[in-house]
C-alpha cells in the first residue's frame, strides 16, 4: 500500500509540471498580458508603466518568465531604471547630480523554493491573498460535500427500498432535472424567492457586512443557499448511483442469506445491503473534490461569497499571472489529491481491490 | 415485421419473423427499441421543436410577429409579456424577449453542436490511435490527458477565454479543443477491448491493414458509444456555454445567448421575473431532453438489455 502511494505521489510530479507549463503558456499568449489591466489604473503614466514592466520582467520571453516563476529571480538583475544597462551603482551625471537609480535584483525565490510570488495588481504576497480567501471556500466546499453525499445516499436508499413507488420515480426525475438545470439559474431563482420576495434569507455574502464574521453556526442563514446550490450535483449523482448500486447488491447471495436468517427487512436493507452498496460511491469522491473549485467559481460569484472562486475570476480578469498560477496549481493539486484519495479509500473499504 | 425483405435483385430471401432478433443489425435493433421508448421520443420531439423555432427565428420573430431581437426601443423597455406583439415582453433596452430567446437559442445550439462535433472527431481519432497502437503514443497521450484533466475545467476555460476574447467561432474551437478527453478515453477503452477479439485477429490474418481494421472493423463498433456521448456532451456544452456567458466570459453582447441573457437578468430582474425565468427554462428543457435522449440511446444500443429485462 505505501509503495503504491509513493508511486502515485511521484507520478503527480510530472503532471504538476505539465499543468504549470501548460497554464503559463496559455496565459502568456494573451495579447497585452497583464499590462492591459495595469494600465487601467489612472495613476499609471506611460513612464511608470515602462518601469513596472521592467520590474516585473514582463518584457522577457515567456519561457524565461516561466523559469523565473519556478526558481525565482533573485539571481537576476533587472534594468529597473531603464537606461538600457544593468548596473547596481549610482553615478554622477554632467550637472554634478547623483543619479541613483540602481537596477534591482529580483525579489522572488520561485515556487520550487516555496515562494508563491507577489500579486501584480495588489502588490501583496500571493500566499496571504489566498490565505484570506481559503477559509470561505473550504467551509462552503466541505459542507456541500457532506450535505450532497448524505442527502444523496439517503434518497438513493429510500428509492431502492420503495422501488417503482412514487418516491422512487419522483427522486429519479429530480436527479435528472437537477443535473440538467444550470446551477446559477436555480441559485438566482432561490435568491429572488427567499431573499428578494420572502426576505427570509440574505441575498448573498458570507455574513452581515457590519461586523467581522461570527463562527459558522452564527451565520447559517448565509450558508444555506450557497451550500444547497453547490450540493445539487452531489444529490443528483449520489442518489441515482446508490439506487442502482443497491439494486445490484440486493440480489446477491449474502443478502438472501440475511433474509433467510429471518432478519427484519429494515436490517437487511439498511445494514447489509446499504453498507456494501456504498462502497463504489467512494470513486465519486475524486471527481467531486476535483469539481469543487470550478463549482466555487460560479456559486461564489452568484452569492458574492469572498472565496477562492471569486479570487480566481478577479485574477483571470486582470491576468495577474502569479495569483492565477497559484490558484491553478491549487486546483490541480486538489484534483490529483481527490482522485488519489478516492482510489486509496476504495482499496481500504473493499478488500477485494488490490492496488497494483 | 410485415414487409418482406429482399436482396439486390428483388427476390425475397427470408421472413425476418423467422429469425431471432440477434441476426438483425444492431442499428435496426436500436431503432426498433427506440420506437417503443416513448420518453425518448417525446424528448426528441421537444428538442426538434426547440431547434426548429430557434433556427426559424427570422421567420417567426421578424416576419411573423414583426419584432426585432436587436433593435433597441427605449420607450418600450420592460414591456410585460403579452403586450402587443411582445409575447414574452421586452428587455432593458426594449428588445423583444421572445425573439432574443430564439436567436439566443441559435447561438447556444450552434456553439454546443459544433464544439461537440469537433471534440468528438478529436476524441475519436486520439482514442482509436492510442487504443489500437498503444506504446509510447498511448503513454504520452495518457499523460497529456491526465495533465489537462488536472486543471479544473472551468478555470482552464476561463483562462483561455480571458486570453483570446473569443468570437462565437473561436469559442467553438476552444470548447471543442478542450472537450475531447472524455470521448477519447471512452473510445480508447472500447478499442483496447476489441483489439484482442477474434474477428480483429482474423481480419489481420487475411492481411487487412491497420487503417482498414480501424475504420472498417473497430469504428462501427464504437459508433453507439459515440452517438450516446454526442447527445450527452451537447447537453453538457450548452450548460458550459451558459455558465461562461453568465460569468461574462462567453458570448459577448449584443449577440444574445441563453447564458448572457441570464447574466443580464441578474441585474434587471426587479422589473419582472420573466427576465430570469424564460432563459433558464429554455436551457433546462433543452439539456434535459438531450440527457434523456442520451440515456435512451444508451439503452437502445445496449446489447445486454434484452437479457436483463
Amino acid at each position: 500500500m505505501s509503495r503504491y502511494l509513493i508511486r502515485r505521489l511521484l507520478q503527480a510530479i510530472p503532471t504538476l509540471f505539465g499543468v504549470s507549463l501548460l497554464s503559463f503558456m496559455i496565459m502568456s499568449a494573451a495579447p497585452g498580458g497583464p499590462l492591459a489591466a495595469l494600465s487601467q489604473d489612472p495613476k499609471m503614466t506611460p513612464a511608470k508603466k515602462a518601469i513596472r514592466i521592467r520590474q516585473l520582467g514582463l518584457d522577457d520571453p515567456w519561457p524565461l518568465q516561466y523559469v523565473r516563476w519556478l526558481v525565482g529571480d533573485d539571481w537576476r538583475l533587472f534594468d529597473t531604471n531603464g537606461d538600457g544597462k544593468l548596473s547596481t551603482e549610482c553615478k554622477i551625471d554632467e550637472a554634478g547630480k547623483q543619479v541613483c537609480g540602481p537596477d534591482l535584483y529580483g525579489m522572488s525565490r520561485g515556487i520550487l523554493r516555496g515562494d508563491w510570488g507577489y500579486s501584480y495588481v495588489n502588490r501583496r504576497p500571493v500566499l496571504s491573498l489566498i490565505g484570506e480567501r481559503l477559509g470561505a471556500t473550504v467551509e462552503l466546499s466541505i459542507l456541500s460535500l457532506i450535505i450532497g453525499a448524505s442527502l444523496g445516499i439517503l434518497i438513493g436508499i429510500l428509492a431502492a427500498v420503495r422501488r417503482g413507488g412514487v418516491f422512487d420515480n419522483g427522486s429519479r426525475v429530480l436527479s435528472v432535472v437537477l443535473s440538467a438545470v444550470p446551477t446559477f439559474w436555480l441559485g438566482l431563482l432561490l435568491i429572488i424567492v427567499f431573499g428578494g420576495i420572502l426576505k427570509v434569507l440574505p441575498m448573498g455574502s458570507r455574513c452581515s457586512p457590519t461586523a467581522p464574521c461570527p463562527p459558522i453556526w452564527g451565520r447559517l442563514e448565509y450558508l444555506f443557499l450557497p451550500v444547497l446550490i453547490l450540493s445539487t450535483g452531489g444529490i443528483a449523482g449520489y442518489s441515482r448511483y446508490l439506487r442502482a448500486s443497491m439494486l445490484d447488491v440486493i440480489n446477491q447471495d449474502y443478502v438472501r442469506t440475511a433474509r433467510a436468517k429471518g432478519l427484519p427487512d429494515r436490517a437487511v436493507w439498511f445494514v447489509h445491503a446499504a453498507r456494501n452498496a456504498m462502497i463504489p460511491l467512494v470513486t465519486f469522491l475524486g471527481p467531486a473534490i476535483a469539481g469543487l473549485l470550478g463549482g466555487a467559481v460560479i456559486t461564489e460569484t452568484l452569492f458574492s461569497w469572498p472565496g477562492l472562486g471569486r479570487l480566481a475570476i478577479q485574477s483571470v480578469n486582470t491576468l495577474d499571472y502569479p495569483l492565477l498560477m497559484a490558484i491553478t496549481m491549487i486546483g490541480a493539486v486538489e484534483t490529483i489529491a481527490g482522485f488519489m484519495l478516492s482510489d486509496f479509500l476504495y482499496a481500504l473499504v473493499d478488500p477485494r481491490i488490490r492496488l497494483g | 415485421m410485415s414487409n418482406t425483405p429482399a436482396n439486390a435483385t428483388g427476390t425475397p430471401i427470408v421472413h425476418l419473423s423467422e429469425l431471432p432478433e440477434a441476426s438483425l443489425s444492431p442499428l435496426r435493433i436500436a431503432t426498433r427499441r427506440l420506437r417503443r421508448d416513448r420518453l425518448t421520443l417525446i424528448a426528441m420531439g421537444i428538442l426538434l421543436f426547440l431547434a426548429i423555432i430557434s433556427f426559424a427565428a427570422p421567420l417567426i420573430a421578424d416576419r411573423g410577429l414583426g419584432v426585432s431581437y436587436s433593435q433597441t426601443d427605449a420607450p418600450n423597455k420592460f414591456t410585460l409579456p403579452g403586450t402587443a406583439n411582445h409575447i414574452l415582453g421586452t428587455d432593458d433596452l426594449g428588445r423583444d424577449y421572445f425573439a432574443r430567446l430564439l436567436y439566443g437559442g441559435q447561438v447556444s445550439f450552434t456553439i454546443a453542436i459544433f464544439a461537440a462535433l469537433l471534440a468528438l472527431l478529436i476524441g475519436l481519432a486520439v482514442g482509436l490511435v492510442t487504443g489500437y497502437f498503444g506504446g509510447i503514443i498511448d503513454d504520452f497521450m495518457n499523460w497529456f490527458i491526465i495533465t489537462l484533466g488536472s486543471i479544473p475545467q472551468l478555470l482552464l476555460l476561463l483562462i483561455f477565454v480571458a486570453v483570446f476574447q473569443p468570437s462565437v467561432l473561436l469559442l467553438i474551437l476552444i470548447l471543442g479543443l478542450l472537450g475531447w478527453t472524455g470521448t477519447s478515453r471512452l473510445v480508447r477503452g472500447q478499442t483496447l477491448a476489441l483489439r484482442s477479439q477474434d474477428f480483429i485477429l482474423s481480419a489481420r490474418s487475411i492481411g487487412a491493414s491497420s487503417q482498414r481494421i480501424m475504420f472498417r472493423h473497430i469504428l462501427p463498433n464504437v459508433f453507439s458509444l459515440i452517438i450516446v456521448d454526442l447527445a450527452l456532451s451537447i447537453g453538457g456544452l450548452i450548460l458550459t456555454e451558459a455558465g461562461l456567458s453568465f460569468l461574462g466570459y462567453g458570448v459577448k453582447p449584443p449577440t444574445p445567448s441563453w447564458g448572457n441573457m441570464l447574466s443580464d437578468a441578474q441585474e434587471t430582474y426587479s422589473h419582472g421575473l420573466y427576465l430570469v425565468f424564460y432563459p433558464g427554462v429554455f436551457i433546462t428543457v433543452t439539456v434535459l431532453c438531450l440527457f434523456v435522449i442520451g440515456d435512451g440511446l444508451r439503452d437502445a444500443f445496449d446489447p445486454q438489455l434484452e437479457n436483463k429485462k
